[in-house]
C-alpha cells in the first residue's frame, strides 16, 4: 500500500494553554474521502486550523506529514502551495478586493511556487467563470469584494469555487455543508464528487448525514476527547444518528 | 518576515529595493549659497528676468514671512528648521543656460527621468502625456507644447509664463492662496523658483492629461515650486503631479503652493502621487512636505476634484481645499495617506461652501504602520447664504501593528440651518483572519497585506487616471515594506 498523503501522528495542540487535541492520529490516502464528525467544541476546527498553520494553535507534540514532507515546519502559504486547501467554517470578508483578483493572485502565487509561469488573465477568467456557472454562483459575485455581503450559502459556494480553481492535493472542508439549502447542498456535493480523483483526498468536517449520503466517504471518524475516538465505514454515520455522541464522551472521560 | 519571502528572489529584490528613487544625479549646478534675505530674493528674481510687480510681491511676502510664526496646531512633531541653512536656488548646469528644447537637456538629466520612469521624449508621445519636469528649482523640459498650442492651451514652466503671459500671472497669482495665507505659503511666495503654469481657454477640453514631475536632487536645497492652473469658462483639464527625491540623511524642505481657478462651468481634476523620500527605518532624513493647495470654484457650475496618494515624506502637512464660491459648484477630495516607520502625516481638506446649492464630497483613507502617526484634519464650512449646501465625509483609518496611531479631526462650522452635512468615520486594524485567509490560499504575508490595503484604498484609486492608479498601487506596496512581521 502506498504512503498516506496526510499522516497525522500523536498530534497534541493547545489553544491558550488549554490542550484541545491530545494525541490525535489519522492517515488519509490519495483518492480517499474521510469524514470527521464529533460534538461541538471537540476540536475539529482546531485540527483544521492547525493543519493550515494558523497562529495561536500551539503544537506541543506529535507530527504531520503531507506527501511525506513535514507540514508543521512550513508557514501557511507554503502549506497552501504544497496543495493543502482549507474550506473555512466562517469565510472572512475582504472589502474592496475583488473575488476574482484574490483567486487569480492565489493561483499565480501557487504557480510561482511550483516554478510555473503566471496564468494568462483571459484564460483564468474563462476558467473561473465556467467553474462559477457549474456551482450556480451568480457571476456578479465574482466581481464583488471577497465574500463582501455574500449570504451564508454564497460564502460556502465561493469556498468550493476556490477549491475547484486551485485544485489542491488535500482539501479540508470545515462544515462547508452547514447553512446550505437543499439545492446548494447538492451543488456543493456534486462539486466535490467532480473533483474527486485518484490523486486528491478530502477531509470533510460535518455534523450532518445528508452530505455524506451525497458524497459517500471511504472512512468516518469521531473526534471526541481530544483524539479519534472511533473510526469506521459509512455505516458509522447512521449509528451516530441513533446513539449521538454520548457514548464517546463517556469513553473519553 | 516569512521564510518564503526571504527565499524568493523577486520578493527579496523588492525588499532590498527600499526607496527606489534614492539616487543622486551628478551634474554641475548653479546653486546659491545657503541663506535668505532680501538680496537673495532679488537675485532669484533677476536670474529669472522677472518684471517689477513680481519682485515687489516677493518682497512683500518675504517681509510678512519674517514676522510670521510657523503653524503649531497640527498633530506633528516638527524639529526646528534653520531657514538660513537652506539654499533657495539651484539650477542644473551653469546659469543663464536654460535648455530651450529636449535636445539641449543634459543627457544625464534625461537619464534621471528615465530611471524615474517618466515618459519624456517619444515615450511621452506614445503615452499621450504632456510632461513638465521640475528638477530642483528649474523646469527642464515641457513636452507637447505644439499640440497643446493648437488647442490654445498654455502649459509651460512658471518662469516662462511670467515672461510670456505676465497679464495672466499678474491677474491670478496669489488670488487663491495669498501670501498672507500661512507661514509656508508666505515663504513660497517669496522664494519660489519655478513650477508649472496652465491656462485652458474658454470651452476647451484639454486634449491630453497634463503632468508635472518634481524632483529634488541637490543637497541642502529646498524646493519651492508654484503651480497655477486656470480653467476658463466651460473648459476642462486633468492634471497629474508626481514627486520624488534622493535619499539623504538630512531633512529637506519642500514648501509648494498650488492654486486652481475654475471659472463658470469649468472642471479641474488634480491628481497627485507624492513619493518624496520618507526617511529611513530609524526616522533619519526625509522630506518635510509643507504644501498649500487650494482650488477656487469661482464661477457657477464649476467643479474641482483633488485626488492624492501621499506615500512619501518624513512629515506631511497638506490640506488641498476647495472654495465653493459659484452657485452649484462642487468640490471633491479623495485621499490615501500611508505612513510607515517614523513618518508623520497631518492631511485633509477644507470645503468652504459660499455659493448656493454647492456640494462637496470627502473620502479619506489613512493607513498607518510601524511607529507612524497619521491624522485626518478636515473643515466643512457653510456660509449663511449657502442655501442647499451638502457635504458627505467618510474617513477610514487602517492600522497595521500596534505602535502606530490614527487620528481624525473633522471640524464643522455650519451657518446655514438647512445644510446637509454627514460624517462617517471608521478605524480598523488589519485583521488576522483576513491575512490568514489570503495566506491559506497561497499568498505570502507581504502580498496579503498589500492586497488587503489596496482593497481598502480602492475607492480612491478608482478616481485616479489609469496609469497613475497602477503606479499608486505599486507605490503602496513599496511603502509598506516590512510593515508586518
Ligand atoms: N482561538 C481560541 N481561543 C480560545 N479557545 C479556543 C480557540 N479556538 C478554539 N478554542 C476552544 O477549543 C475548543 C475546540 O474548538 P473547535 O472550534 O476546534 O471545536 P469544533 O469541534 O470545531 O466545534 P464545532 O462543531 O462547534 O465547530 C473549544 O472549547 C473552543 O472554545
Ligand atoms: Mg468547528
Amino acid at each position: 500500500m502506498s504512503a498516506p498523503l496526510l499522516d497525522i501522528r500523536g498530534l497534541r495542540v493547545s489553544v491558550e494553554n488549554k490542550e484541545i487535541l491530545s494525541g490525535l492520529s489519522l492517515e488519509v490516502r490519495a483518492g480517499e474521502v474521510h469524514a470527521i464528525m464529533g460534538p461541538n467544541g471537540a476540536g475539529k476546527s482546531t485540527l483544521a486550523q492547525t493543519l493550515a498553520g494558523r497562529d495561536g494553535y500551539e503544537v506541543t507534540g506529535g507530527g504531520v506529514l503531507l506527501d511525506g514532507e513535514d507540514l508543521l515546519g512550513m508557514n501557511p502559504e507554503e502549506r497552501a502551495c504544497k496543495g493543502l486547501f482549507l474550506g473555512f467554517q466562517y469565510p472572512v470578508e475582504i472589502p474592496g478586493v475583488s473575488n476574482m483578483y484574490l483567486l487569480r493572485s492565489a493561483v499565480n502565487a501557487q504557480r510561482r511556487a511550483a516554478g510555473k509561469e503566471e496564468i494568462n488573465a483571459a484564460a483564468f477568467l474563462k476558467q473561473a467563470r465556467a467553474e462559477a456557472a457549474r456551482l450556480k454562483l451568480k457571476p456578479e459575485l465574482l466581481k464583488r469584494g471577497v465574500n463582501e455581503g455574500f449570504s451564508g450559502g454564497e460564502k460556502k459556494r465561493n469556498e468550493i469555487l476556490q477549491l475547484a480553481v486551485l485544485k489542491p492535493r488535500l482539501a479540508v472542508l470545515d462544515e462547508t455543508d452547514s447553512g446550505l439549502d437543499i439545492d446548494a447542498l447538492k451543488v456543493v456535493a456534486s462539486g466535490i464528487r467532480a473533483l474527486r480523483n485518484g490523486r486528491r483526498a478530502f477531509v470533510l468536517i460535518t455534523h450532518y448525514e445528508r452530505i455524506l449520503n451525497l458524497v459517500s466517504p471511504d472512512r468516518v471518524h469521531v473526534l471526541a476527547g481530544g483524539s479519534i475516538a472511533r473510526s469506521g465505514g459509512a455505516e458509522l454515520v447512521s449509528e451516530l444518528e441513533a446513539s449521538g455522541y454520548e457514548p464517546f464522551l463517556r469513553e473519553a472521560a | 518576515m516569512s521564510r518564503t519571502a526571504e527565499r524568493n528572489p523577486e520578493v527579496r529584490e523588492l525588499l532590498e529595493r527600499k526607496y527606489r528613487h534614492g539616487f543622486v544625479t551628478d551634474i554641475e549646478s548653479d546653486t546659491l549659497p545657503p541663506g535668505l534675505d532680501e538680496d537673495v530674493i532679488r537675485v532669484i528674481s533677476a536670474r529669472k528676468d522677472e518684471p517689477e510687480f513680481l519682485l515687489d510681491w516677493r518682497l512683500r511676502a518675504y517681509r510678512y514671512w519674517r514676522e510670521a510664526r510657523e503653524p503649531s496646531w497640527a498633530k506633528l512633531n516638527i524639529p526646528p528648521i534653520d531657514y538660513q541653512s537652506i539654499s533657495y536656488y539651484s539650477a542644473p548646469g551653469p546659469a543663464k543656460d536654460a535648455p530651450k528644447s529636449l535636445d539641449e537637456v543634459d543627457p544625464r538629466l534625461l537619464e534621471t527621468y528615465d530611471k524615474l520612469g517618466i515618459p519624456l521624449h517619444e515615450r511621452a508621445r506614445l503615452a499621450g502625456v504632456a510632461v513638465d519636469a521640475v528638477f530642483d528649482s528649474v523646469s527642464v523640459a515641457t513636452t507637447f507644447k505644439s499640440r497643446l498650442a493648437e488647442a490654445g492651451v498654455i502649459f509651460c514652466p512658471f518662469s516662462e509664463a511670467v515672461r510670456e503671459h505676465p497679464d495672466l500671472v499678474r491677474k491670478y497669482l496669489g488670488s487663491v492662496v495669498p501670501y498672507r495665507d500661512n507661514y509656508f505659503a508666505a515663504l513660497n511666495s517669496a522664494v519660489f523658483t519655478d513650477g508649472s503654469f496652465v491656462y485652458i481657454p474658454k470651452n476647451t477640453k484639454c486634449p491630453m492629461e497634463l503632468s508635472t514631475y518634481f524632483r529634488i536632487n541637490e543637497q541642502n536645497t529646498g524646493q519651492f515650486e508654484r503651480t497655477l492652473i486656470i480653467a476658463d469658462e466651460g473648459s476642462e483639464v486633468s492634471y497629474l503631479e508626481g514627486c520624488t527625491a534622493p535619499m539623504r540623511d538630512e531633512n529637506q524642505l519642500h514648501a509648494a503652493v498650488v492654486e486652481l481657478v475654475a471659472l463658470k462651468d469649468a472642471r479641474i481634476k488634480y491628481s497627485t502621487v507624492q513619493n518624496w523620500y520618507p526617511g529611513d527605518e530609524e526616522g533619519r532624513g526625509g522630506i518635510y512636505n509643507f504644501v498649500t493647495k487650494r482650488g477656487d470654484c469661482r464661477g457657477d457650475n464649476s467643479a474641482i476634484s483633488w485626488t492624492q496618494v501621499e506615500a512619501g515624506s518624513a512629515i506631511t502637512w497638506k490640506y488641498p481645499s476647495c472654495i465653493l464660491r459659484g452657485d452649484n459648484s462642487t468640490g471633491e477630495f479623495y485621499s490615501v495617506a500611508v505612513t510607515n516607520n517614523f513618518q508623520q502625516a497631518d492631511t485633509g481638506t477644507k470645503m468652504i461652501h459660499i455659493g448656493r446649492n454647492t456640494s462637496s464630497n470627502i473620502l479619506s483613507k489613512g493607513i498607518s504602520a510601524g511607529k507612524a502617526q497619521n491624522t485626518y484634519r478636515g473643515l466643512v464650512k457653510v456660509f449663511p447664504r449657502a442655501e442647499g449646501a451638502r457635504n458627505f465625509t467618510q474617513c477610514d483609518s487602517l492600522l497595521i501593528g500596534h505602535d502606530c496611531g490614527a487620528h481624525t479631526f473633522p471640524h464643522m462650522d455650519i451657518a446655514h440651518p438647512q445644510a446637509v452635512v454627514e460624517h462617517e468615520a471608521t478605524t480598523s486594524r488589519i485583521s488576522e483572519d483576513q491575512l490568514f485567509y489570503c495566506r491559506q490560499r497561497g499568498l505570502d504575508e507581504e502580498d496579503a497585506v498589500n492586497l488587503i490595503v489596496n482593497g481598502f484604498c480602492k475607492q480612491v484609486f478608482n478616481m485616479l487616471p489609469m496609469e497613475f492608479a497602477v503606479e499608486a498601487q505599486a507605490l503602496m506596496n513599496v511603502s509598506l515594506e516590512g510593515a508586518i512581521g
